[in-house]
């Protein structure tokens, strides 16, 4: 039966009782966003994961992998978009084995919302779902609780309202690949900047019929670029007052015994249990 | 039961409970209705989907195919609605084939009546099921959030309903044409739109009849005014 280890729920609730607070789950305080154009299906992400107040990554990938033709964007708490798709993706693979089809989306779609209805929201998992199946091109948003939705542009994640504004503004009926690569990129784009939960790089994948093109860190807006001024100070800028040494190289074996081991006793071979 | 302070009118009047929601669960704050005519029966439902104040779709289809010829309209949490139209629509399905005839609105919404009261506690699903069969023609069923059934001529639901019990009480009446019907349908929701601010955006229908479901779709641009392409 697939599904979730709740021991470090335990271990923090008996912790929390004791008066630790909880620790903080790493969000994906985000901005996604997914597109379909004459041909396919865009999707794109920001970069930035964060913990409380504290960018935890700078650089993060949230477009996880289901099937070759069909991807995801997630938002939210981090470890759950990272293992709910991982699981999904596991699942169908497993399906689409055993009924000797290609995987469609609807499918990804049907199976993550039941998944996610089950846990009642407790996994926090928002994601966009978008792909390319013998039925044709599809996009879809899927709720932590539960709930899908069918559109032809979406966005998510706390800077889905900089990202939504980007497409009520610029979207339109027919699109080129280039047009809508460049819309997905501007949305994002809007909540790097607007967003605070938003930030760093810009990912998006494009999926067709015959591929899928990931382009990583397609738009790099926040590079580090060298500092103006060196400030490296020289040796001796502090004064020293005193130095006492206490323990000398050569007096270390006072301290630490050093013996070595037979082949019996060193670890070569891995223990297995039986 | 319990009687918690959730659901229950409070000491100064009508309480909107909106804890029945758990947080940030995405809402149908909805206007939605379904009414019987001479040749069956027209469903009725706005398009607006929320998270709190956010507008998380505009252009939600918020009627929901559970068989041919018999569809629900859903309001209350999105997840929970969908969930149990899915449950229902596979019900369904397996009973066609079972049996070889298909099943009639009474028997659909007895599937639905089963499941809302079950699962009263764990639930916030407000349905109108609307169906057309061989045997019963049009026929419109309710079922509230506590999970009771109850069969009627035309039903509303939703936030925005509140608003036009008085309109759709005066209008309505039995055995209309069908032009008549889906303009009754159409200007009761565009008053349940105008006054409530949990609905709007365009106005989808559907009409089921012994031809099938055929689906209307209305937009703000032109004043609810023109029937447009789906």
């Amino acid at each position: 039966m697939p599904g979730f280890d709740f021991s470090n729920y335990n271990r923090n609730a008996a912790l929390h009782a004791r008066g630790v607070p909880l620790p903080k789950a790493t969000s994906t305080g985000t901005t996604i966003v997914g597109c379909i154009y004459d041909g396919g299906v865009v999707i794109a992400a920001d970069t930035r994961a964060t913990s409380g107040p504290i960018v935890a990554d700078k650089n993060c990938e949230k477009l996880h992998y289901i099937s070759p033709n069909i991807w995801c964007a997630g938002a939210g708490t981090a470890a759950d978009t990272e293992f709910t798709t991982a699981l999904i993706s596991s699942q169908l693979e497993l399906h689409s084995l055993s009924t000797g089809r290609k995987p469609r989306v609807v499918t990804v779609m049907t199976m993550l919302k039941q998944h996610l209805f089950r846990y009642q929201g407790h996994i926090g998992a928002y994601l966009v779902v978008a792909g390319v199946d013998p039925t044709g091109t599809h996009l879809f948003t899927v709720h932590a609780h539960g709930s899908t939705d069918k559109l032809p542009y979406v966005t998510m994640g706390s800077g889905s309202l900089a990202a939504m504004s980007v497409f009520e503004t610029q979207w339109k009926a027919k699109l080129t690949q280039d047009e809508a690569v460049k819309l997905c990129a501007d949305a994002i784009e809007a909540g790097i900047w607007n967003d605070l939960g938003s930030g760093s790089n810009v990912d998006v994948a494009i999926i067709t019929p015959e591929k899928t093109i990931l382009k990583r860190n397609y738009i790099k807006p926040n590079e580090r670029t060298q500092k103006l001024k060196s400030y490296v100070f020289p040796t001796g800028t502090t004064a020293v007052l005193n130095e006492k040494i206490t323990i000398r190289k050569q007096d270390i074996g006072n301290f630490v015994s050093i013996t070595d081991l037979t082949e019996a006793e060193a670890g070569d071979k891995m223990e297995v249990d039986t | 039961m319990e009687f918690g302070t959730s659901g229950c009118l409070s000491e100064d009047g009508i309480h909107v409970d909106m804890d029945r929601l758990k947080k940030g669960e995405v809402n149908l704050g909805t206007s939605i209705m379904a009414i019987t005519f001479k040749d069956g029966v027209i469903l009725g439902a706005d398009s607006r989907t929320t998270t709190g104040a956010y507008i998380a779709n505009r252009v939600t289809d918020k009627l929901t195919r559970v068989h041919d010829t018999i569809w629900c309209c859903r309001s209350g949490s999105a997840a929970d609605t969908q969930a149990v139209a899915d449950i229902v629509q596979y019900q369904l399905g397996l009973f066609h084939m079972m049996n070889g005839k298909p099943p009639t609105t009474q028997t659909a919404a007895a599937i639905f009546q089963e499941m809302c009261y079950a699962n009263k506690d764990r639930l916030s699903a407000g349905l109108i099921i609307a169906g057309w069969d061989e045997r019963h023609g049009g026929q419109v069923y309710s079922i509230p959030l506590g999970g009771s059934l109850h069969k009627q001529p035309y039903a509303i639901g939703g936030s925005g309903s509140t608003y036009i019990y008085g309109y759709c009480d005066a209008n309505w009446k039995e055995g209309m044409e069908e032009a008549d019907a889906v303009n009754f349908v159409k200007e009761s929701l565009k008053e349940a739109i105008k006054w409530d601010g949990s609905s709007g955006g365009v106005i989808r229908m559907v009409v089921l009849t012994a031809k099938g479901a055929d689906r209307h779709l209305y937009l703000p641009d032109t004043d609810y005014k023109v029937r447009h392409e789906n």
